[in-house]
């Protein structure tokens, strides 16, 4: 069984040494996600494997067999960027951009599970079903992330445009039905 | 690297079978054996991926749960009778590493990763007895800001880097093994070893040995319990301490608790004097205090770290007062 990258069926490298990260850089030449550590302390790395973020650095690509991964170049669409990669534009959410991959699948993972109800650190209480998205949980949700230029406050900001937006839409479809 | 073969295991017993060969390990979400393997300190010939087998979370017979030792630690936090039963669990596991390798990272691997003393990962230039016994460990008179104030001995200082396990510890969690000779059950706080005179061996499990599940005996009538993480950085740092609590009250007298301690010894820290200072006696902060003096009172400090002692009697103080006045 092969792996599936955005969409596609690549082949698994024969050694099992290899990583994620480098197999999508090296053979499917998809250089969104960086070798910034290769140890697992920054986060440039960050993919989605059937929809969970996790560290492609840090992961045997042998491990992905049959799995769905997505990477940065896998989520524009036909009608253009994803919100969330426009709104890290629109926020300054980076300056060199070598971070920024990496953040942004991160923060699409975090938004699924805050929806979910995965509490953080900071979360007070379990059995609160209001809990918000503040600025205080995504800097903790996304601590994983580091941004060496200092973006976090537009990488913060982009975050939570978007979550509170599609927040908004879900809402009302919700009121709707 | 050095080359290995990788296989998946499909159950259990596959699993020990070549789990029993010379030169194998076990394979869980990978976040710390890959950064081993790369860096040398791990040169098994074969990996076994254990990641297929049990992850389910299911209630016991006696009130208590059973966690599929391959649960990823956010499955774990996340789920619904642990944020429930067992708070404490889950606020020690989201104070843990990013949530990036929370989602990798298994029950069964949390518990086995190695120190994160940096000597340790220092293949090129640092002594050290738990990767070469015998070399000497150069954290004793380096930069031990991090290291054990308990438990340690003059061949290791490292201490054992999860939040989890220190939670797993005050819950008198068990452990559920599987080797080639047969099945056994045995606490958590008698899994991992002090490094005494071989640091290298660092549990008692046997060759082959697999963790399958951990099981936490039903929760402690009528107590409060939480986790407190003391560390250098407000996320994604290792503790310099962590207490993990659960008290009862009754009365403004300690009727039941549980204390464990992280960041301050070469493995969970049961804090047994501690507890049994606590028991019957009033629930005050100046009691908590003596409590945790009594705990600390053999601990050894080394250079850089002197600090510690003073803090884990803070932070237990504080964190059980707290405790106690929900009670109140």
């Amino acid at each position: 069984m092969p792996i599936t990258v955005n969409g596609n069926e690549a082949e698994l490298p024969h050694d099992p040494r290899v990583s994620l990260l480098d197999l999508l850089r090296e053979d499917l030449h998809l250089f969104g996600a960086k070798k910034g550590c290769n140890q697992g302390a920054c986060g440039a790395c960050t993919v989605l494997v059937d929809g969970q973020r996790v560290l492609s650095c840090l992961t045997l690509a042998v491990q992905c067999e049959g799995r769905h991964v997505m990477t940065v170049e896998g989520l524009a669409g036909d009608n253009g960027l994803h919100p969330l990669q426009k709104a890290f534009i629109e926020h300054d959410g980076f300056q060199c951009g070598f971070c920024t991959p990496g953040q942004i699948c991160s923060a699409l993972g975090m938004a699924a599970e805050f929806d979910r109800g995965v509490p953080s650190v900071i979360t007070e209480d379990f059995d609160d079903d209001g809990v918000a998205l503040t600025p205080e949980e995504i800097r903790e949700r996304m601590s994983g992330n580091l941004c060496r230029c200092g973006a976090h406050n537009g990488i913060v900001a982009a975050i939570a445009e978007v979550h509170a937006i599609q927040g908004d839409r879900t809402d009302s479809r919700e009121a709707a039905a | 690297m050095t080359p290995f073969t990788y296989s998946r295991a499909s159950d259990t017993a596959s699993a020990v079978q070549f789990g029993a060969m010379a030169q194998a390990k076990y394979l869980g979400g990978g976040t710390n054996l890959v950064d081993l393997l790369r860096e040398t300190i791990e040169q098994p010939s074969s990996l076994i991926d254990v990641t297929g087998l049990s992850s389910a979370i299911t209630p016991t017979a006696d009130g208590g749960l059973l966690i599929g030792a391959a649960a990823k630690n956010t499955a774990l936090a996340e789920h619904r009778l642990v944020l429930s039963h067992y708070p404490m669990l889950t606020r020690s596991i989201v104070a843990g590493a990013s949530a990036q390798i929370r989602n990798m990272a298994t029950v069964g691997g949390n518990i086995l990763q190695r120190t994160r003393c940096a000597y340790f990962y220092d293949t090129e230039g640092s002594r050290c007895n738990k990767r070469s016994l015998g070399q000497g460990c150069d954290a004793i008179d380096g930069f031990n800001r991090n290291h054990a104030i308990l438990g340690a001995s003059s061949s290791c200082v490292a201490t054992h880097p999860s939040d989890m396990c220190v939670a797993l510890a005050a819950l008198d969690a068990l452990v559920h093994l599987q080797g080639p000779t047969g099945a056994r059950v045995i606490p958590l706080v008698d899994l991992h070893l002090l490094p005494d005179n071989d640091p290298g061996k660092e549990t008692v499990l046997l060759p082959g040995e697999l963790i399958t599940a951990i099981e936490l005996p039903s929760p402690l009538v009528g107590g409060r319990s939480t986790y407190r993480k003391v560390r250098d950085r407000a996320s994604y740092a290792f503790a310099l301490v962590s207490v993990a609590a659960i008290l009862a009250v009754e009365d403004g007298k300690v009727t039941g608790v549980r204390l464990a301690f992280g960041g301050v010894a070469p493995k969970p820290w049961r804090a047994k004097k501690a507890e049994n200072a606590l028991l019957g006696a009033p629930a005050t902060e100046a009691t908590f205090r003596k409590a945790a003096e009594a705990e600390l009172a053999h601990a050894t400090p080394l250079s850089g770290n002197g600090f510690k002692v003073e803090l884990a009697i803070r932070t237990v103080a504080a964190l059980m007062t707290s405790l106690a006045g929900d009670q109140s």
